[in-house]
């Protein structure tokens, strides 16, 4: 494997690839939770600061004029081995805040969008924004407790996913479910490239 | 801290947009690093040791560097140090600009990653 790479300043430290996977989906789709049952460290939050018009100057007057707020990214951590770590990020789930998917989404690997069947329109932004980007990505089907259980294939037809995209059920409070959620997606980034990840 | 006192309605700030901070203080009002943005999963390793004596460095630069004796990515300091990754990242433009730290940016390979790597996550995976 040629994941490992060197610091290249000589300390010989090693540094592992560090892949990254987002977690997309409508407000209340299970993301955060999804995130921190897969995550083996405690679950974190990153934010991003938001400010008016003016970012990107190194320009001190102005600044005070200028409204800050904060958008939190849920963050986690898998550790695969030594050399090898997946970093997943969840996206912010207001719809004004796209600007920020585009550089959580640079040299994503790829992104599972969460849907939740009693607000399945809540995921098409998602869906579509994957697909415009060619970034290969899963949904899953997140069973709250109490929603109505439906066909996957109604699910499908509602969502106008292409037939090679994965759909799975899932429950993103269980780390088991969460787990076969990431492995469907990397098998769909392999299949994707004609190279199949032979099954166990 | 004071609100701003707004001269009307801002479109960001609302109860989902959370509240209004001015984390740049810690900046001194910069917005972006000197040299490059930085990565979100980029590797900062320490370089050498922080003259403890050193009266430029802030509080938050030091732990920066403590932190990243070992490999560790820029969205992990921003988590850990619970900071917005933007003023992470000028503090690290900081730093780099002084020699404190290097910055590895992912290699290309990590959005398209082999086959053979791709097999092996899905391993680690079901072994988790």
């Amino acid at each position: 494997m040629d994941s490992v790479r060197s610091d290249g300043a000589g300390t010989g430290a090693r540094l592992p690839l560090a892949l990254k996977i987002l977690v997309a989906g409508g407000f209340g789709a299970g993301k955060t939770t999804l995130v921190s049952a897969l995550s083996e460290v405690r679950p974190l939050q990153t934010e991003e600061v938001l400010t008016g018009a003016g970012v990107g100057t190194d320009d001190l007057s102005g600044v005070e004029t200028k409204s800050t707020t904060t958008v939190a990214m849920d963050f986690g951590r898998i550790t695969i081995n030594d050399d090898l770590q997946l970093y997943l990020f969840g996206t912010p789930g207001q719809d004004r805040f796209w600007f920020l998917w585009d550089e959580l989404a640079f040299g994503a690997l790829g992104a599972v969008v969460l849907a939740d069947t009693r607000r399945l329109a809540d995921c098409f932004p998602s869906i579509d924004y994957f697909e415009q980007r060619g970034i290969p990505f899963v949904v899953g089907v997140n069973c709250f407790d109490g929603a109505r259980r439906f066909d996957l294939e109604t699910v499908r037809r509602a969502l106008d996913l292409d037939p090679d995209v994965p759909l799975v059920l899932c429950d993103a409070r269980d780390r088991q479910s969460g787990k076969q959620v990431l492995i469907s997606l990397v098998e769909h980034v392999a299949r994707q490239r004609g190279e199949p990840v032979p099954a166990a | 801290m004071l609100a701003d006192p707004s001269p009307g309605p801002h479109e960001w700030l609302d109860a989902d947009a959370g509240p209004v901070v001015r984390p740049y203080t810690l900046t001194g009002g910069r917005v972006r690093p000197a040299g490059d943005a930085f990565d979100l999963v980029a590797f900062v390793l320490a370089g050498r040791d922080v003259d403890a004596a050193d009266p430029w460095l802030a509080p938050e630069h030091r732990r920066l560097v403590e932190l990243a004796h070992r490999p560790v990515p820029v969205a992990e300091l921003a988590a850990e140090l619970d900071l917005a990754v933007g003023v992470v990242r000028v503090l690290l433009g900081d730093l780099l600009a002084r020699g404190l730290v290097a910055v590895h940016e992912p290699p290309a390979v990590a959005a398209r990653p082999h086959d053979d790597i791709l097999k092996a996550v899905v391993s680690g995976l079901r072994a988790l």
